[in-house]
């Protein structure tokens, strides 16, 4: 082997280690934000609340400590390796367990690995979360390119098609031979992508947001009351809550560099994402009532992760690369996922997925279930109830004969 | 008359007196812009590119000089008075001409009263710029509610019907009896209101952005349907220029949506620039009027500047007003071009580089009292800024007939 292609496929560990001066600066801006004047309504119609975002920005600037969460991912085993001409930065967690399933998760916009962290316990060390030691899972968490410590592309045509073969390369590189892979978010297009692609090792896929509606050419069915509940919900969000996924798939550029000069623009266009989760966070600012673990302290370590990694429009340029893969397409219709398929609805999310419509676009959907609690941050919000939903989904795909890789 | 009543009415001299500090905090703020990495295009496919806004931003920071423009501003009679519970700041320049028509202009986004400053002489005082003493008008610049100098609303409603009755309220308080409108991007929306509102004494508006589509091409356009057979080859044209338009606006779509959410507007002067000149025209996005302005210092005969790109840009920031008035484009819930059913007398200048080239027989139905209709063969979306004098003249043919 020469010495290039080792370098090209090393994998490398990897620490965060942000400099003082960076957690300065950025502490200096947020006490130096120059504030429009409120908002005209008394909710979220006209976006980020003004009062919401300056006690973000007191508790930022004045509480927060980022290398906290710096400890955190630092306590992970994390690495980065060059793919497809890209360093990918990810955490890799082996469970004690030998027979552990292999699973690769992928976060989504406006998240990050961050939104993984508190699932990395309960999924690779089962038996200390009250699961039993046949529920562990090896864990690998990337980052999608253009997010966090990966790198961010130089040239166009990282979509998620690319992103999905990229997954499908680390895992092989990391020499697991069957594999799960699981998303929410812009983590269920590339999981939707992976099934799709069905790369040799992959044995299923988990997610919790039905991509396959939510930018469907035609709407699908609305003959139970179920659906139509689901229906109206897409309607509302596509009406109004649908502004940053236009701007960032049109001009991703231009909205950056305010993303990229202003703290507290970032902290508002990535807080301004679904009805629900907006207001559990703002709650969680301004009332000190957290739903679940979207408590202040995760919701910066996410934030400030984008500010420090200067990620804004990098990660913002996803979506112009969904919208040029989407215009290439052309509207020809992707291969089906002969794979099988689990998907947990979750109450609030942007809709809750009928189990009808999951299983018309999933034909090989092998496993249905309705959660009692979370939104669209599932796994960040509630992990164990979200790790016990992934251990109920791959249940049946593990192999019980205890052979792996 | 009890002293409240006077004081709401009352017009208040205006001198823009912007402080040092402020303006070496937007120097400051410039030169420590924190950028994002180069766009992964060569074009401007993904936004205004890094490049362009780079040599901006240091012009702004190290030549760029705002009392000058300051200078200019004062030169003019300005004032502010309270209509509708709301201050609103306006230039008003009296033609020397007795018998000159009284004209109220409104400007746009993301422009300001900086888009008209080239016209008022030409229109006040067009002897000296080859008209005659007939041409002459008495002319109104105000700011927009949430723009410039004017005050920024602090409840809902503030929407082109309010501010059209707003600006009857002013030609009246001014007393003019007799007066017409003219306006271009939401100053076209607006004058279109005011068409609709009629007020006594409003003769006709003048419009350099018609809004003249049928509502069933308005509602195929908007669906990105494609162009139906029977159009004429120029509705074809406007027809093929408004599918473009649509999938250049998102930032309206945005700002109509989730205006608040720009902080960044005003937090970074550069997050402030780069959305303001992300506004597109026929000719590109960012409008192409705009983006040759950045490489022109100066011009004799009144083309657009680099200078004047970044007075209006500065207006926006020090006045603090990028996500105010976003806000306007939340409040209006209507259509963008579709004919509004405007009765009075109207006219219409059609410009090549505007949004679509309003056919004639769509703008004869739209306006069933079509007074004038010219189409030019130069100048774009900010015609009177692009174009000072042409715009100057069409509005002299426009009005010919009414004076």
């Amino acid at each position: 082997m020469s010495s290039t292609v080792q370098t090209g496929t090393d994998v490398r560990p990897f620490l965060a280690e942000i400099p003082d001066e960076a957690l300065d600066d950025l502490r200096r801006r947020i006490a130096a934000t120059r504030w429009p004047s409120k908002e005209l309504v008394g909710d979220r119609s006209q976006g980020v609340q003004l009062s919401t975002i300056q006690e973000l920005a007191r508790y930022w600037a004045s509480d927060y400590d980022w290398r906290k969460a710096e400890a955190k991912l630092n306590a992970l085993p994390q690495f980065k390796t060059e793919i497809d001409g890209l360093d990918i930065h990810f955490i890799h967690v082996k469970s004690r367990h030998e027979q552990a399933l292999p699973l690769i998760m992928t976060h989504g916009w406006p998240g990050s690995v961050i939104e993984l962290l508190e699932v990395v316990g309960p999924l690779t060390d089962p038996t200390a979360h009250g699961g039993d030691a046949e529920d562990a899972f090896h864990l690998v968490l990337p980052s999608l390119p253009g997010y966090g410590f990966s790198s961010e592309p130089t040239e166009v045509g990282w979509d998620f098609a690319r992103v999905g073969s990229a997954w499908a390369e680390l895992m092989q590189r990391l020499g697991y031979t069957r594999y799960v892979a699981q998303g929410g978010d812009l983590g269920a297009i590339v999981t939707d992508v992976m099934g799709r692609q069905a790369p040799e090792g992959l044995l299923g896929i988990h997610m919790t947001l039905l991509v396959t509606t939510l930018g469907a050419p035609t709407p699908p069915s609305g003959d139970t009351e179920e659906e139509r509940a689901a229906l109206d919900a897409i309607k509302t969000f596509t009406t109004s809550g649908f502004g940053y996924f236009l701007e960032q798939s049109t001009r991703p550029q231009t909205i950056g560099y305010a993303l990229l000069d202003s703290p507290v623009a970032l902290a508002a266009w990535l807080l301004d994402h679904d009805t629900d989760s907006y207001y559990k966070i703002s709650h969680a600012f301004l009332e000190g009532e957290p739903a679940g673990n979207l408590i202040p302290d995760h919701i910066l370590d996410n934030i400030t992760l984008y500010w420090l990694t200067g990620t804004g429009a990098s990660a913002a340029r996803a979506y112009w690369e969904l919208g040029r893969a989407q215009a290439l397409a052309a509207g020809q219709a992707p291969p089906d996922v002969s794979l099988p398929v689990a998907f947990t609805t979750f109450p609030d999310e942007i809709f809750q997925a009928p189990r009808s419509w999951v299983e018309k676009s999933y034909p090989n959907a092998t496993y249905f279930n309705k959660a009692d609690r979370g939104g669209h941050f599932a796994a960040w919000e509630e992990p164990e109830l979200f790790s016990a939903e992934l251990r109920a989904a791959f249940r049946s795909l593990r192999d019980t004969k205890g052979r792996q890789s | 008359m009890t002293s409240s009543i006077e004081t709401a009415t009352e017009i208040r001299p205006f001198h823009v007196d912007i402080p040092d500090h402020d303006l070496d905090d937007l120097r400051r703020r410039v030169a420590a812009t924190h950028w994002p990495e180069k766009e992964t295009v060569d074009d401007e496919s993904q936004g205004v590119p890094l490049a362009m806004i780079q040599e901006l931003a240091r012009y702004w920071a190290t030549g760029y000089n705002w009392r000058r423009c300051e200078a200019t501003l004062n030169t003019l009679p300005q004032f502010i008075t309270e209509i509708d519970g709301l201050d609103i700041h306006f230039i008003h320049v009296r033609s020397q001409h007795e018998d000159a028509l009284p004209l109220i202009v409104n400007h746009g986004w993301p422009g300001s009263i900086i888009e008209q400053l080239k016209i008022i002489d030409r229109l006040t005082d067009p002897t000296a710029y080859g008209g005659a003493a007939e041409d002459a008008f008495h002319l109104v610049v105000p700011s927009m509610p949430g723009y410039g100098f004017s005050g920024k609303p602090t409840s809902t409603g503030w929407g082109p019907e309010r501010m059209g009755r707003a600006w009857a309220e002013l030609m009246e308080r001014l007393e003019y009896s007799r007066y017409v409108a003219q306006g271009g991007d939401w100053g076209a929306f607006v004058v279109d209101q005011m068409g609709l509102q009629a007020p006594e004494g409003l003769l006709a508006i003048h419009t350099n952005m018609p809004a003249t589509v049928p509502a069933d091409l308005d509602k195929a356009s908007q669906a990105g349907e494609r162009a139906p057979a029977d159009l004429s080859g120029e509705e074809r044209r406007a027809y093929e220029q408004l599918l473009r338009t649509y999938g250049q606006v998102e930032y309206a779509r945005y700002m109509a949506a989730r205006p608040q959410t720009l902080y960044g507007i005003a937090d970074s002067p550069v997050g402030l620039a780069a959305w303001l000149l992300d506004h597109n025209d026929a000719e590109g996005q960012p409008a192409a009027a705009v983006v040759s302005a950045l490489s022109r210092t100066a011009s004799d005969t009144g083309e657009l500047t680099r200078d004047e790109i970044l007075d209006n840009i500065t207006l926006y920031w020090l006045t603090n007003t990028g996500v105010s008035a976003s806000r306007l484009y939340w409040e209006y819930k209507g259509g963008f071009f579709n004919a509004k059913g405007v009765s009075i007398p109207v006219a219409v200048s059609v410009f090549p580089g505007e949004q679509y080239q309003a056919p004639r027989s769509w703008t004869e139905r739209a306006y069933p009292n079509l007074i004038y209709f010219n189409e030019v063969d130069k100048g774009g979306h900010f015609a009177a800024w692009e174009e000072p004098a042409l715009f100057a003249a069409e509005l002299r043919a426009a009005f010919g007939s009414l004076r």
